[in-house]
């Protein structure tokens, strides 16, 4: 559904992101994890129009995107959120929600109908009618899910949607997340939790120092020595297989 | 029970526009016109400026070009200014999709798009003096005609229901925006650019439609001017006063609202009016709209309009 290849991005003399190569099967959770400043969510950025990338290509159901405008990729069925929640602050949760639904409705009744419904499914019911500016960080999580999603999007970007969030929390958007892929959208998403990766995505993809160094299942990407060491430092695998080893000096 | 609630603030307006037939006074006939000039000059600035966002310091400019309309096409070409009315729209929308789009697209915001407007009103007062098609400084006299065909009346109260009539249609486009999928888009626009996008919208053409949408409806105000004192000069048609009491009224009175511009004209004139009749300094009145403007900005910053929000949750 998505094939991202050899994307590159240089801000001055840092390159921020160098030859990232991704692909999204229809019908997946694919999680992209990697360290602070791996250059997660600049890949996300280029994917969806957002930043111009050097050099690469992006394609989408089979149509090159790269470098297409992010309203225009939106209305080909792909829609990300953002890592630091953009609400419109003055409109009340509906009316947020109803700003996606518009994409699809041109009638604000049809419309308003549709948002109030995906605010319902995504636990948003009791606020629809307050101001989005009063939403706590968890509900205004949502309210970037519930947006994205009232746009019936095909491919869904999610940008770190459970940071922030409380263990009960974190159970209850993981559960949300599954619900939305079962529903038939396929999800893309940049996380730091690796306990709600495990639980949710097919395949992951690891970033670190802008360049991807690992791919495959949940399970692989926690053995994966290269992985520890982006995470934990350089050396950090060999002194745990170490550390494992000392006590009795039997583990292999 | 809502729906008469809604229905009040119409019925107050409606006696409020007949006030002027039932005293016959001349002044307060003047004083009604005038205010209601500015209700409609600051709704159109409303329509991009409140909802929009889209702060504009030159809105002068499409009323210049809506008088300089019917000025030009009646001395030049015996045109009626009943023409002159949808050719002012016309122009004035063009205008303003070329200044919006060149300034979006350029990804100019805020201050920065607020002095692009200033330096076009500014060219249009410099041209204005400097052409021969609009006569240069000494402006256009309109010749007396009067009657309905050619669009001058001689009494004030007919001038004054036409503007009733401009301000009632610019509170429709106004009433229109809060509840179409183009007005919750262009707020969304203002809000927040980024997630307007992200969710589909195509900002450039949004705020471009709506800045033209704006720019057409004052000019209709410059045509009526010009009918009403037949005579336009660069400094009347282009002057930065006017532009600055468009704002002022839309933002004195609740900026993004159907009923601030009207609230905003009433206060600007009811009281600046007032005031400037007992006190004759000049430089008075602007000096006063600052205070206004200030009082606003740091106790009311929804304007006047947001004062019912207040009272209805107290």
């Amino acid at each position: 559904m998505l094939e991202v290849r050899a994307l590159s991005k240089r801000f001055g003399g840092l390159q921020a992101v160098r030859d990232v190569a991704l692909d999204v099967p229809e019908g997946s959770i694919t999680a992209l994890i990697g360290p602070n400043g791996a250059g997660k969510t600049t890949t996300f950025a280029m994917i969806a129009g957002f930043i111009r990338p050097d050099s690469g290509s992006v394609r989408f159901l089979g149509q090159d995107v790269t470098g297409m405008r992010p309203d225009r990729i939106a209305a080909l069925g792909m829609v990300r959120t953002f890592q630091i929640t953009q609400p419109f602050a003055g409109l009340s949760v509906m009316e947020n929600i109803r700003i996606g639904a518009f994409l699809r409705d041109a009638n604000p009744g049809a419309a308003e109908a549709k948002a109030r419904a995906v605010g319902v499914r995504l636990g948003l019911g009791p606020m629809l009618d307050r101001p989005a500016a009063t939403l706590t960080v968890a509900g205004r999580k949502r309210l970037e899910v519930a947006r994205a999603l009232a746009t019936q999007p095909r491919l869904l970007l999610l940008d770190e949607v459970m940071a922030g969030l409380n263990p009960s929390e974190l159970g209850e958007i993981v559960a949300m997340i599954r619900t939305v892929r079962d529903s038939g959208v396929t999800v893309l998403l940049i996380e730091h939790i690796m306990a709600a990766v495990a639980a949710l995505a097919d395949d992951v993809h690891v970033l670190a120092g802008g360049a991807l160094i690992a791919q495959g299942t949940p399970k692989d990407i926690a053995a994966n020595p290269a992985v520890v060491e982006a995470y934990l430092g350089h050396g950090a695998a060999a002194r745990m297989a170490q550390a494992g080893k000392a006590p009795d000096g039997a583990h292999a | 029970m809502s729906r008469h609630r809604r229905l009040l603030p119409w019925l107050a307006f409606a006696v409020l526009l007949a006030l002027p037939f039932s005293f016959g006074s001349q002044f307060l006939v003047n004083l009604a016109m005038l205010t209601a000039m500015s209700a409609f000059l600051g709704q159109a600035w409303n329509i991009a400026g409140g909802f929009g966002g889209l702060t504009s310091f030159g809105h002068t400019v499409f009323f210049g070009i809506g008088a300089y309309s019917a000025a030009i096409l009646a001395t030049r070409y015996g045109i009626s200014a009943w023409f002159a009315l949808p050719l002012a729209f016309g122009l004035g929308a063009a205008v303003g999709a070329v200044i919006g789009f060149a300034s979006f697209r350029a990804g100019l915001r805020g201050s920065y798009f607020a002095l692009v407007t200033l330096a076009f009103a500014e060219a249009f007062r410099v041209l204005a003096t400097a052409s021969e098609f609009t006569r240069g400084g000494q402006g256009i006299n309109v010749p007396l005609d009067l009657g309905l065909a050619s669009f001058q009346f001689a009494d004030r109260r007919a001038t004054y229901v036409v503007i009733v009539a401009l301000l009632v249609l610019a509170m429709g486009v106004a009433a229109w925006l809060r509840r179409s999928r183009f007005g919750a888009r262009l707020v969304a626009v203002r809000e927040n650019e980024d997630a307007a996008a992200a969710l589909g919208i195509d900002i450039v053409r949004t705020k471009t439609a709506a800045f033209a949408l704006s720019g057409g409806l004052a000019a209709l105000g410059g045509v009526v001017y010009c009918q009403t004192y037949l005579f336009v000069d660069p400094l009347i048609a282009f002057g930065v006063e006017r532009s600055v009491e468009m704002l002022l009224v839309a933002m004195i009175g609740g900026a993004g609202t159907v009923w601030g511009p009207v609230l905003g004209g009433l206060a600007l004139h009811l009281v600046a009016d007032t005031a400037r009749s007992f006190i004759i300094t000049p430089g008075f009145a602007p000096m006063l709209y600052g205070v206004m403007l200030l009082v606003i900005v740091g106790l009311l910053p929804g304007g006047i309009a947001s004062l019912r929000g207040r009272f209805r949750r107290a």
